[in-house]
């Protein structure tokens, strides 16, 4: 439990009097991952620590960000209650900051939402060295403009985060995950055919010619989609959901470079299904290997979306599609808005920026 | 109109009728007279000009000719904004958007529908109806309000507890940038690759750019939905309701509340059943699958005889829901009807000061001499106190606004905000320092600036200038923002 902020103001201050970089770290658990490759001096949010206010029947938590998902997750445990984004901790030591900086929510998150999505507000600290507070600690919300959620894939260009207040949810009482096997275009039909009906759906992915469908709720919901919708079921104890979230499956073994296509969820088959997994009930797929972005990029608009080089690679270049002109104009003066000197992570989303 | 102005407006109308068929540019008095205010009625103002453009690309060149010249640009949707958002610029041109109201497409299997912006915000779940989807957020206007309006006011509704508001329902929206640009943000996936420009988008109340089509997330019915309404003898009894429910771990698909003053209006307004003996009334929608619903509903009417509930009421069909819901629908002019004029406020709190904040807001209507009936979205502590008044009555208006400064200011006090859904407008421009520091206020003007360096776009509106930050905080204004802001 402590307060740093006194001491990370003090060094952005330093690094803008100085016109020099900084590299925003929280955990370190996602290094060679996300964004493009950061040079600066290292700003160490690890220590920035501690719970700031947890009342559970708020249902809302504020954090300081070099707080740890795992410590985070075993507090709100003691309650009942959730992350309802399933974060990845992708590693040791993943910190909330890092994990709103890179928007990264589990398997759950077409059903209950992302981590931008649960965002209420955020302490950050801009690149002139203010210490400002956007959002707030209830629900809703609307005076100004919406920063805190802005920060959520901003792989720290904006701001250095420094508190973040976020929604809960009770834990759900009971979960059940339903297989199939099927061929990956099959797959994604029955997702959408199971998910059009208003059942209790937590989880939907398919790897390796077998489909899982993952129901979260309450027993007598759970039990009678589970009748409805027969399949077999995977055994209570299967890490299934947890492997796929941390990507320690075998289709994420080895040292290829690790392709995120963030996709139309209905979207047919991209590629080789051998060579895909599908995750996000269709929207988010999988790819290993050595490729061209521009290839990829062909395929990811064909599916109304976009794909990054997400792990791995040459991290100097580009790592996610080229922007319209319009685009580019108000990304660029949104990070002056921010960050006139550009100190905060430069680079870390786009090589102009 | 001074001569100037004359000059401005006879040079637009004249680039316009190029553009425009004569009927869509409203140049006169008395068919602008419509146009002069939105929801919140005491603020009026003339526009220079009203255009109604149908097609994006109408919107582009009358945007960019705007911008060329410098004149100010207010969009507008339905006008039913409480926070006088879509009050005209009288130097400026009055954007309407009421013609693009066309659903453009509808993908059942990805659960989207494609719509322009001045589709009602009901006619969306009514065309999907037929494929058991709906839209989620309803809020209390949504057979008039505009879905374009509801992106720029990021609105809420009875059911945003469970299923999110605007920004958590909507997934790409195509615009119109301050220099007459397209531009589409968001996209058809989950996410986008740079920088989250819808979410800044979202409740940016015409500020940031003119929304010309959205693509909206669609869910599917439940199989059932059941309303528990429960009469308590305070409203203390009902707050603490509201705690056990979320504390019990349930989430209702919506869970209101309405005080004496509301109860007794809306009853005589809607009859949809209310106890007009209460103190406080508590309507809590339970839905999902049928036996689901049947154990929630057992656990809902448990904690509502805890807390002492005189009466309780399970709709028992569809008909008896929307009954129910009738009531707090209406609730707004029902209680209008008490009185020749109304003042909606819009503070969120943390749900455990419900309690006593309604008592303090209470004790300051006394003090000022006014009544205030309370209906909100007890689920997320996003209060409603709607102050009734009489403008006929001189000074009456002007202590309204008073008390009304104050019940945000006990807002934020609160660990709460001033505006939950209905945005800060030119009302609530005034309490912006209470909740942010000038830098903080700084911070939005630069984003501003990003999106529109001109500052053409709704220009005196949702974002104070530091000179207003000045004289408010001269007041002596400044502790609660000091409590919530910089400890
Ligand atoms: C009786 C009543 C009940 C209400 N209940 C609720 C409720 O339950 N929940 C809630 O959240 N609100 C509620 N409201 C407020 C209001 O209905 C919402 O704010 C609504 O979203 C406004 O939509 P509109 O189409 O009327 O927008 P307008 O009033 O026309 O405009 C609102 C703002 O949005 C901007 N705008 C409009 N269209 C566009 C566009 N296409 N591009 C860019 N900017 C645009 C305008 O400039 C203005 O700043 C209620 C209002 C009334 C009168």
């Amino acid at each position: 439990m402590t307060d740093i902020s006194a001491q990370l103001l003090a060094q952005v201050m330093d690094a803008r009097s100085q016109k020099m970089p900084l590299k925003i770290i929280g955990g370190n658990s996602k290094a060679g991952m996300l964004a493009r490759k950061v040079t600066g001096t290292p700003l160490n949010m690890a220590a920035h620590q501690g719970i700031v206010s947890y009342d559970p029947t708020e249902l809302v938590l504020t954090v300081r960000a070099g707080t740890t998902l795992d410590e985070i997750e075993a507090v709100l445990e003691e309650q009942g209650q959730m992350l309802p984004f399933e974060p990845p901790h992708l590693g040791d030591g993943a910190t909330i900051g890092g994990t709103l900086a890179c928007n990264l929510s589990g398997p759950v998150r077409p059903y209950t939402g992302s981590i931008r999505d649960m965002a209420l507000g955020v302490l950050l600290i801009n690149g002139r060295a203010q210490h400002l507070r956007f959002g707030g600690e209830v629900i809703k919300n609307v005076a100004g403009y919406d920063v805190t959620r802005l920060q959520a894939g901003a792989l720290g260009s904006l701001g250095v985060l420094t508190e973040v207040s976020l929604k809960l949810l009770p834990r759900t009482q009971q979960s059940m995950t339903l297989t199939f096997e099927l061929p990956q275009n099959e797959a994604i039909k029955k997702i959408t055919a199971l998910t059009n009906s208003a059942q209790a759906v937590s989880g939907a992915a398919w790897s390796e010619g077998v489909l899982y469908m993952r129901l979260s709720g309450t027993s007598q919901g759970v039990e009678a989609t589970h009748k409805l919708w027969g399949g077999e079921t995977l055994a209570s104890d299967s890490s299934f959901w947890s492997d796929l979230r941390e990507q320690r499956l075998t289709f994420f073994s080895g040292d290829e470079p690790l392709w995120r296509f963030s996709i139309k969820p209905t979207a047919p088959a991209l590629l080789d299904p051998n060579d895909m997994l599908v995750d996000w009930g269709g929207a988010q797929r999988w790819l290993r290997g050595d490729h061209e972005l521009a290839d990829l990029e062909k395929l990811a608009i064909k599916a109304s979306g976009h794909v990054t080089m997400f792990k791995g690679g040459d991290r100097q270049k580009e790592l996610r599609p080229a922007l319209s002109n319009t685009h580019k104009k108000i990304h660029k003066r949104l990070k002056q808005a921010f960050d006139p000197d550009n100190i905060l992570n430069p680079g870390s989303l786009y090589g102009w920026m | 109109m001074p001569e100037d102005d004359m000059i401005v407006r006879n040079d637009l109308v004249r680039e316009f009728s190029s553009l425009l068929p004569i009927d869509a540019i409203i140049a006169d008095r008395e068919t602008q007279k419509p146009y002069e205010c939105d929801g919140l009625s005491a603020y009026c103002e003339m526009p220079l000009l009203v255009v109604l453009p149908d097609t994006i690309e109408q919107v582009e060149k009358i945007v960019a000719i705007c911008y060329e010249k410098q004149v100010p640009v207010v969009a507008r949707g339905a006008g039913t904004s409480l926070c006088a958002g879509a009050m005209p610029h009288s130097q400026g041109v009055l954007l309407g958007l009421a013609k693009f109201n066309k659903i453009l497409e509808i993908d059942a299997d990805a659960r989207t529908a494609r719509v322009q912006p001045g589709v009602t915000n009901l006619a969306i779940s009514e065309a999907v109806r037929d494929l058991s989807l709906y839209y989620a957020p309803d809020p209390s206007s949504q057979i008039a309000c505009t879905i374009g309006g509801n992106v720029a006011e990021n609105s809420g509704g009875v059911h945003c507890l469970k299923y999110g508001l605007t920004v958590h329902n909507i997934l790409e929206v195509k615009m119109i940038t301050a220099q007459g640009e397209f531009l589409t943000i968001g996209s058809q996936a989950l996410d986008t690759p740079g920088l989250d420009l819808l979410a800044l988008m979202t409740g940016s109340e015409g500020l940031l750019g003119i929304i010309v089509e959205i693509t909206v997330k669609l869910l599917p019915t439940p199989e059932n939905s059941r309303v528990v309404m429960a009469g308590f003898e305070n409203v203390s009894q009902a707050g603490d309701a509201v705690r056990d429910i979320i504390a019990g771990g349930i989430i209702p698909a919506g869970l209101e509340m309405m005080d004496h003053l509301a109860i007794t209006a809306t009853e005589n307004f809607a009859h949809a059943g209310y106890p007009t003996q209460s103190h406080a009334l508590l309507l809590c929608e339970l839905d999902g699958t049928s036996n689901e619903v049947e154990a929630y509903i057992t656990r809902i009417e448990n904690i509502f005889k805890k807390q002492n509930a005189t009466t309780i009421k399970v709709s028992q069909n569809e008909t008896e829901r929307a009954l129910f819901w009738k009531g707090r629908k209406s609730a707004f002019p029902a209680i209008g009807r008490l009185s020749p004029d109304y003042y909606c406020m819009d503070g969120t709190i943390p749900r455990s000061k419900i309690s006593q904040v309604l008592s303090k807001i209470s004790s300051l209507a006394q003090r000022h001499g006014l009544r205030v009936a309370n209906v909100f979205h007890a689920g997320d502590g996003n209060l409603h106190p709607l102050i009734l008044y009489d403008a006929g009555v001189p000074g009456e208006l002007e202590r309204t606004e008073q008390l009304g400064g104050e019940i945000l200011e006990l807002c934020v006090e609160a660990g709460g905000c001033i505006t939950g859904e209905h945005g800060v407008g030119i009302e609530k421009i005034r309490q912006m320092p209470a909740q942010f520091s000038d830098e903080e206020i700084k911070q939005f003007m630069n984003i501003k600036d990003a999106f529109d360096p001109a500052g053409i776009l709704n220009p005196g509106k949702g974002i104070p200038t530091l000179k207003q930050c000045q004289e408010y905080r001269a007041l002596g204004h400044d502790h609660g923002h000091e409590a919530h802001a910089h400890d």
